[in-house]
């Protein structure tokens, strides 16, 4: 090990870098959001949360700022035609049952993963339980238009509620292995989602702004593919891009990583539909 | 690959196939995080360096940003920028860090780029898919490394 000082050089490449995320205040509908805010007690190495909208380019931003110019809301509407639509051997439709409508689900987003009969559950592995055991109807694919517009749907009602996911518990050995593969080196590049979303969030890397890879906002709009992005499809894109074999949507390891990337969010309002780039 | 620097390409292609003699990456000898002597045994082409600091497995602009490749959009921001390289290390010290910069810089996030065992998870490159049994290559092959070193070496403040 050597330490030779190119630190002096890192400090005059700083001063074009100053701000790590903007400024701006998101607020929707007149409602403001907190997307900045102190840590969670059980994060190390940092001492304030930022949602991703902080990162993005005005442009971006902007699209969040108003239903009408949000893209992510079609599917939305999509999600309420599907909630609606009978399906399955039983002839129900979610509606049959949940005769209040989505909005019964407020709340809920904000405390997801969580833990039932000792099994970590993730949105998805809810509307999949429902459509197969009280509908009849096929499962959705994790990532399909289906499955996304209907968790878009359910995030929507806790939009501008504080995450608040459970660490503890029946949660903690799922909490802790999220954590030790939050950590860990992957693939080629041997890097890990801390290497980026933690020690160089606010940097470029390439032509991407770097955020802390908040969860917030799921499942989010994106531009690049427009359409819906799931979270573990996210995960799977990143891990992918460091040369490493991903696991798989909807595997016991992402579920955990989920846990553990969500808890890192505990306090930032939930955003979901969100645009991203 | 770019062919617009046709001259670089081909002493590289003729690099390549005198390589037969290169150092293995698990024969490698690190001092203090240096290597001592060419990876190749064929003295690096500094054209063809540049080309792979943009492009293909080294990408090294994705993390730095480097004034003699302005012409370039989108330098990164992860690591330092690399003006001025040569005058901080010596083509030694220089070369250690291309292959492997964990052994100058304990736990650093830069890649190393000429390595081939150690990996979690390894991917067959970017499919997202497992790497399989077949021998892995490094990120660069020796002569690429000398290329890039060729081209940091010129990175001077005068
Ligand atoms: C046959 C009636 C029935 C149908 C059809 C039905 N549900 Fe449910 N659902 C329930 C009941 C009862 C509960 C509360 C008990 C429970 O959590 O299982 C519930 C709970 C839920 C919950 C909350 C679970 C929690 O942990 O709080 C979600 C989300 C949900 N349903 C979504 C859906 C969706 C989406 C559909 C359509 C794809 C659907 N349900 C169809 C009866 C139904
Ligand atoms: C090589 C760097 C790199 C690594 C390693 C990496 N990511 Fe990312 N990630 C990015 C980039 C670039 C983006 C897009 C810009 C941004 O939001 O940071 C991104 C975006 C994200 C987002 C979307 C954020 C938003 O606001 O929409 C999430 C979530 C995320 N990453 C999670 C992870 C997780 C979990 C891991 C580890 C499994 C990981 N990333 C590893 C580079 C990386
Ligand atoms: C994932 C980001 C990343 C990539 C890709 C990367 N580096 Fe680095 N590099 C770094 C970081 C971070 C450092 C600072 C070392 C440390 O961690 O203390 C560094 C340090 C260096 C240094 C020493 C700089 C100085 O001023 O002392 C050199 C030389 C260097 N890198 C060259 C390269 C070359 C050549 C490539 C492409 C083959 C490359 N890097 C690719 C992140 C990266």
């Amino acid at each position: 090990m050597n330490l030779k000082p190119w630190i002096a050089v890192a400090v005059i490449g700083m001063a074009g870098v100053a701000i790590a995320q903007d400024n701006s205040t998101l607020s929707i509908d007149g409602e403001t959001f907190v997307t900045e805010t102190d840590a969670p007690a059980h994060l190390e190495n940092v001492s304030t949360i930022y949602s991703g909208w902080r990162f993005r380019t005005p442009e971006t931003q902007a699209l969040q700022v108003d239903d009408f110019d949000n893209p992510a809301m079609i599917f939305v509407d999509q999600g309420i035609d599907l909630f609606n639509a009978v399906d399955g051997t039983e002839g129900k439709s979610c509606a049959s049952c949940h005769t209040d409508g989505p909005e019964e689900f407020a709340g809920l987003h904000a405390k997801m993963p969580k833990v039932v009969d000792g099994k970590l559950v993730v949105m998805e592995d809810l509307i999949n339980t429902h459509r197969q055991d009280v509908m009849g109807a096929e499962p959705w694919k994790w990532s399909g238009a289906d499955m996304q517009a209907m968790v878009a749907l359910i995030g929507l009602q806790s939009r501008g509620m504080p995450m608040d996911v459970a660490i503890d518990g029946d949660a903690a050995p799922f909490w802790e292995k999220g954590k030790e593969i939050y950590y860990t080196r992957y693939g080629q590049l041997e890097l890990s989602c801390s290497n980026c979303h933690e020690n160089n969030y606010g940097n470029m890397i390439r032509a991407d702004h770097l955020s802390q890879g908040q969860i917030n906002g799921f499942p989010t709009y994106r531009l690049k593919q427009a359409k819906l992005i799931s979270r573990h499809n996210r995960f799977r894109g990143c891990i992918r891009d460091t040369r490493a074999e991903t696991f798989a949507e909807g595997s016991e390891e992402f579920k955990a990583l989920e846990l553990y990337v969500a808890s890192r969010a505990n306090g930032l309002d939930i955003e979901t539909p969100a645009v991203r780039q | 690959m770019k062919y617009g620097i046709g001259l670089g390409l081909a002493a590289a292609l003729t690099a390549s196939v005198v390589s037969a003699e290169a150092v293995k990456p698990t024969a490698v000898v690190f001092e203090d995080g240096a290597i001592a002597s060419s990876l190749s045994g064929t003295p690096g082409d500094a054209a063809n360096g540049a080309i792979l600091m943009n492009k293909g497995s080294g990408n090294c602009i994705a993390c730095h940003s480097v004034e003699a490749l302005s012409d370039l959009p989108f330098h990164g921001e992860v690591g330092p920028p690399l003006d001025g390289v040569a005058d901080r290390w010596n083509e030694a010290e220089l070369r250690g860090i291309v292959a492997d910069a964990k052994m100058m810089f304990d736990g650093t996030v830069m890649p190393s780029f000429y390595k081939t065992n150690g990996f979690i998870r390894l991917g067959d490159a970017y499919t997202g898919k497992a790497h399989g049994d077949g021998e892995v290559q490094p990120l660069l092959t020796a002569q690429e490394i000398e290329d890039v070193v060729a081209f940091l070496v010129t990175l001077k403040f005068e």
